[in-house]
């Protein structure tokens, strides 16, 4: 598919913008500047921003315990959300949330997760609300919680209710830490939700360009009234499970080759500049951007005010 | 007025809603019923019966009979109501919550407070509940002891058809999620129903009967049975003032430390068991707030704890019964400090 050029900067932009994003976190939290568990999303950015670059406010995501690529996909303040992942009470969530549960509702993001599994039947309800606005509704899954009874029963109920729901698997070969040759019994995720009865199809997922066409077939496929689909995206996770995760698991020189042969990144300049739809210094001038614009979240993030004793009651409804 | 069952009411407060709001919708297993069967849509419009024709006149889009997939259900509600909808959703029973306990503590009561206060999740989830009908160990449970304990919840046990009506009202017009607990053997309670449209807030305990020696709390069935039973100890001169709590959560609290303070007695009915449970939550708070007033240590009337049994008279001993009662209160009015 042909895109403007200011779509390709965009698109290119988004990657970015998660890239150094995540390194920034791993650094930070390397120094021990951030509290709590961390997962980072770097490696998948081709996914997230295939996806979301097919969507509007009124079509929703929900996310995963690796959602900062979602919500900067989909349009998440990244400042907002540097100062939640600090904790702070300006964060998107007001310190109440952090890494894993970062959401902005108006945005149509509904919240990355801390219960693998947890975000599909969440879609299905939002591809009810969907459905009536004549969107869709995504659900990110990884290839750990595509094997939850939560998932199955998702894409069970979508089928029979005929929602625009797509269920997107990243399949970053990896369940925690536990191989998804191992986890996932059946031949494929894919093969498996073709059985559940939807259009289930695979796209790689370090290729943002093979991700955006396919989802725009899924798209189409889910607006025209067939139910919901499914689409599996051979990705890599740069990063361990969690922050601190010393990979045993790993092959050896695994992560070199990875970062060397499969960079989503990487394969967008090199498919933009080889066909000439732009300069290696149009590319860079974004990378520029990016990087003050994540230098200004950390240092907005150190500065930004924390939150109170008097706060921790605050939205629960009710006091005793 | 008119003399309404109470699955009656449920299901009128519920088509009231419904033609009062577009955007609410409703979700549950046979809650129509007969869809994918010779019988057709219909044929069951709710196995309590408290979704007849709620269909056939507002669409499958807004009643929605699911697949038998509860976790989906609640994920599917919360989902709806997170994106502008309003949900109920029907769990056929109470005890089935141990199947989407996740979607209801981790997620729908969390939602407003992990996204900073920025999101409304109006959800109500209406849950059958209860012992009497020797359903056995897997189909006769309270649960309200569980979702009180969870930040996050509010929790509603209506009693009387005229309460069932203002409360549901209430809990699908809230912008928070509501557990709406339906106890089984309060459904055919028949009772006068205002006809106009009202609400009941929450937090506001519902005064049963008046009288100066003994507290008496109670919730769902227990309220009938307490009822009862003060009824009885009146005969013999004991007073009760009888507290039917409507919400555990928000709880009424000035009302409980109001009564105690005047009778100086109190006795807790609960179906749940004894550990960790309303009662003890209840005897905890009055111990705390109220302990110079009482003039005798709190009785609490519970089930055992065990799970509750199959058999007519294993149930039966099981469950609490006005005699308990009254034997409770007999022990209170008879305590001597030695």
């Amino acid at each position: 598919m042909q895109l403007s050029r200011e779509a390709l900067l965009k698109a290119y932009r988004q990657m970015k913008t998660i890239r150094l994003f995540e390194e920034r976190l791993h650094d930070e939290i390397a120094l021990g500047e951030i509290a709590g568990f961390t997962h980072l999303y770097a490696g998948q950015e081709a996914c997230a921003v295939g996806v979301c670059e097919h969507l509007g406010p009124k079509d929703y995501i929900i996310s995963t315990h690796r959602g900062h690529g979602h919500c900067i996909a989909k349009g998440c303040d990244v400042i907002d959300m540097m100062k939640e992942i600090y904790g702070s009470r300006d964060g998107l969530c007001k310190g109440k949330g952090g890494s894993m549960h970062i959401a902005d509702v108006n945005v149509g993001m509904l919240g990355a997760n801390g219960i693998v599994g947890a975000g599909a039947p969440i879609a299905v309800g939002a591809g009810i609300t969907a459905k009536s606005n004549g969107t869709v509704s995504i659900a990110f899954s990884g290839d750990g919680a595509c094997n939850q009874g939560t998932t199955f029963e998702a894409m069970n109920m979508a089928v029979v209710l005929k929602l625009p729901v797509i269920f997107v698997f990243e399949n970053n070969h990896y369940s925690e830490h536990t191989g998804e040759a191992y986890a996932v019994g059946a031949e494929s995720m894919t093969a498996r939700a073709a059985a559940f009865g939807m259009k289930a199809i695979k796209a790689d997922g370090i290729d943002f360009f093979s991700v955006y066409d396919a989802m725009r077939e899924l798209i189409d496929h889910c607006k025209a009234g067939n139910g919901p689909a499914s689409i599996e995206l051979d990705c890599e996770r740069f990063y361990g499970h969690f922050e601190g995760d010393p990979q045993r698991y790993r092959g050896k020189g695994e992560l070199e080759r990875i970062r060397e042969e499969r960079d989503a990144i990487r394969t967008f300049r090199a498919k933009v500049t080889e066909a000439k739809l732009l300069d290696a210094a149009d590319l860079d001038a974004v990378d520029a951007e990016v990087a003050a614009l994540i230098d200004r979240a950390v240092a907005e993030s150190k500065a930004a005010t924390r939150p109170t004793a008097a706060d921790v009651t605050q939205d629960v409804y009710i006091s005793y | 007025m008119a003399s309404k069952m109470i699955r009656d009411v449920i299901r009128d407060t519920i088509d009231a809603e419904m033609a009062r709001d577009d955007s609410l919708i409703m979700l549950g297993e046979d809650i129509v019923g007969g869809n994918g069967a010779p019988g057709g849509p219909e044929a069951i419009g709710g196995i309590w019966g408290t979704s007849g024709g709620l269909w056939a006149k507002y669409g499958p889009d807004r009643v929605i009979d699911t697949p038998i997939s509860e976790s989906a259900i609640i994920g599917a509600a919360a989902g709806a109501a997170l994106t502008g909808k309003r949900a109920i959703a029907e769990i056929m029973f109470a005890d089935f919550i141990g199947v989407c306990m996740d979607q209801i503590w981790n997620q729908v009561a969390k939602f407003r407070y992990m996204f900073g206060g920025k999101s409304r999740c109006p959800i109500t989830i209406r849950m059958p509940y209860g012992a009497g009908y020797n359903a056995a160990p897997q189909h006769s449970q309270v649960i309200h002891q569980f979702v009180t304990a969870m930040p996050g919840l509010k929790v509603v046990m209506p009693t009387t058809p005229a309460d069932t009506k203002g409360l549901l009202a209430q809990s699908i017009r809230d912008d928070d999620p509501v557990i709406f607990l339906e106890h089984k053997a309060l459904y055919a309670v028949k009772g006068e129903v205002p006809d106009e449209d009202y609400v009941i807030p929450f937090g506001h305990a519902r005064q049963v009967c008046q009288g100066d020696d003994i507290t008496i709390l109670a919730t769902g069935m227990m309220v009938g049975f307490a009822e009862k039973a003060a009824a009885d100890l009146a005969q013999d001169g004991i007073g009760c003032d009888l507290l039917d709590l409507r919400t555990t959560s928000p709880l009424d609290e000035e009302a409980i430390l109001d009564s105690v303070e005047r009778t100086g007695r109190l006795l807790i009915v609960d179906e749940a068991p004894p550990r960790c449970s309303l009662a003890t939550d209840l005897s905890a708070l009055v111990a705390g707030k109220a302990f110079s007033s009482l003039k005798a240590p709190i009785e609490m009337v519970t089930p055992p704890h065990s799970p509750v049994p199959f058999a007519r008279e294993l149930e039966s001993a099981y469950l609490p019964s006005p005699e308990k009662i009254v034997a409770a209160a007999v022990r209170l009015m008879s305590y001597r400090k030695v």
